[in-house]
């Protein structure tokens, strides 16, 4: 099991060839408190950097980017009762959808938690 | 002194920045033959006191609805207004900023808004509503392009029946966002590119369709059902859409606190069922309550909306009919469920008179099965010379079918009649178009 961020603030946390994806501690900090998501159908196909959901707080709707490429083959229909297990528990019960990853070299690109806790360090 | 805060440099780099070369580019658009080419032929100026005397003798030359009898509608519908409804949407409570962002100064916008939404959505038989929209057309327009949001389809249905000028503004729309329409008469083709279908209630004729069967047939492929509503009065007798099983309901509430108006502006209806809450546009008042408890009203849900969500909000309306609505939620108020129960029968009634009277005539034929305030007749003669012979008598009789859909019958003649019609106006119109036909 390994975890990778993107630049995006979305976490993958990969196991053989199932990725899981949520957005990291920081963003939903940032969002503040989520009240609705809208989750990808299952089977759709994505690239990385796509858009493949929707995350609105009360204060901002965002996208969330598919940090690599592959299809739907999850989708966490909790968030659906309960969005706001993304604030309480963003990197476990508040992930959003598992993808079977199609190419695994695109994970290169992501950053290890070290840079990203660099990155966040940086952008404030 | 002149208050012009464009030079011609920053003329030019605004041009520039856009990448075109003179201001007339920008209206490349509008037919050439309706652009003006040289400046208006206006005296250079006048008084005070000879502007008012120039107007007055100009308004003189316009007939008012009010001088005689009237029978106009075509999706516009002289009822009497009470005068306390003018008077008071002037209150000084209602006089806050019309965007009601800051909650803390609005309360009184915030509140009626919140009371319009629960108004609309119990005539629509509906969940949510939002705060209003520009007007029955533009309401319409957006529900087709929500149904092409939540079913990611992008084809809609229209009945012929729709009013000709909402048809317009959907091929309008359609042409620069991106969706197709397409007509159908006596039944829609439902395939699987289909997002919604469009059907008028009343229809544009007049005639009431049960619309129980379409919204199961729609609903079993995922097909949003859309109804328009451009007489909302006829909601005080009819079935609610919602009970009929629409999925969005839009409609004209110009009937309901706004006058005429010359054609605008008048107030857009817009509701639909609580699952499909998040892509319906335009603003939602929601009711809460502050830190000590106490009642009061927000803006919600408005990350949908284009101040934040930017290009992917789900419309490009940021604002609404503010002041209609508050008339529209005011007058109806006045009337109160049961007032607006009997100002629809006291319609239908009236037209229901008028409907017998004229179907007695020689060579006159009532061309509807149902009707609530309206219906299309049939004339021996064709109605545009009715109509202009009825207007030289004082009396406006109604819209030559033909005059909005140029192919249509030319002796289809629409009458609507509402509560401000009087006997001796239904007589004067029975008698004349008797005398008009009998004379042929």
């Amino acid at each position: 099991m390994m975890m990778k961020y993107t630049d995006q603030h979305e976490w993958i946390r990969i196991e053989g060839d199932t990725g899981t994806i949520g957005i990291t501690e920081y963003a939903a900090h940032q969002l503040g408190d989520v009240v609705f998501t809208e989750l990808p159908s299952l089977g759709k196909v994505m690239a990385q950097g796509s858009e493949a959901a929707v995350v609105e707080s009360v204060k901002a709707a965002s996208e969330i980017y598919a940090p690599v490429s592959g299809e739907v083959i999850e989708i966490n229909k909790a968030l659906e009762g309960q969005p706001d297990l993304i604030n309480t528990d963003p990197v476990g019960a508040g992930w959003f959808f598992k993808i079977k990853i199609s190419n695994f070299a695109e994970l290169d690109k992501l950053m290890e938690e070290s840079a990203y806790e660099a990155f966040i360090g940086t952008s404030h | 002194m002149r208050y012009l805060a464009h030079t011609a440099a920053s003329r030019k780099a605004l041009l520039d920045s856009i990448g075109i070369s003179s201001v007339d580019e920008l209206f490349v658009d509008v037919p050439a033959q309706a652009r003006l080419t040289k400046l208006l032929d206006l005296p250079l100026h006048q008084n005070e006191w000879e502007v008012e005397r120039a107007f007055q003798s100009l308004a003189a030359n316009t007939r008012q609805a009010g001088a005689g009898p009237f029978f106009i509608g075509a999706g516009a519908y002289r009822h009497h207004i009470p005068a306390a409804v003018d008077h008071l949407i002037q209150r000084g409570e209602f006089l806050t900023s019309y965007t009601p962002y800051q909650p803390e100064i609005s309360q009184g916008t915030l509140q009626y808004l919140f009371e319009f939404q629960t108004q609309v959505a119990l005539l629509a038989g509906m969940e949510v509503a939002n705060a209003s929209m520009y007007d029955g057309a533009t309401a319409t327009v957006e529900a087709v392009m929500m149904a092409n949001r939540v079913t990611g389809r992008r084809k809609a249905l229209l009945s012929n029946n729709v009013h000709p000028h909402y048809q317009g503004v959907i091929q309008t729309y359609a042409r620069f966002c991106g969706f197709s329409e397409e007509k159908w008469e006596e039944t829609p083709l439902l395939d699987d590119q289909v997002s919604c279908v469009v059907v008028q209630y009343p229809n544009f004729y007049g005639e009431i369709e049960d619309f129980r069967n379409l919204a199961a047939n729609c609903q079993s492929k995922g097909i949003l059902l859309i109804v328009v509503v451009t007489e909302i009065i006829a909601l005080g007798l009819l079935m609610s859409p919602g009970e009929m099983g629409a999925d969005i309901v839009v409609a004209e509430g110009q009937s309901l606190g706004c006058g005429l108006n010359f054609g605008g502006p008048t107030v857009g209806l817009f509701a639909t069922r609580e699952k499909y809450m998040r892509q319906m546009p335009g603003r939602v008042v929601g009711q809460t309550v502050d830190c000590d408890g106490k009642r009061g009203w927000v803006l919600t849900l408005s990350a949908r909306e284009q101040h934040i969500r930017r290009e992917k909000a789900t419309s490009n309306i940021c604002t609404n009919s503010g002041l209609c609505a508050l008339a529209f939620t005011i007058h109806l108020t006045l009337l109160g469920e049961v007032g607006l129960q009997r100002l629809a029968k006291l319609n239908h009634q009236k037209a229901m008179v008028l409907a017998t009277e004229l179907s007695k005539i020689s060579g006159v034929k009532l061309l509807n099965k149902t009707f609530f305030n309206e219906f299309t007749i049939q004339l021996p003669i064709p109605a545009e010379t009715a109509v202009n012979e009825l207007a030289q008598q004082g009396i406006l009789g109604g819209v030559p079918v033909s005059r909005l859909l140029p192919n249509h019958r030319p002796n289809d003649l629409l009458i609507a009649v509402t509560e401000t019609v009087t006997e001796i106006d239904l007589q004067r119109l029975i008698l004349t178009l008797d005398t008009m036909c009998k004379g042929l």
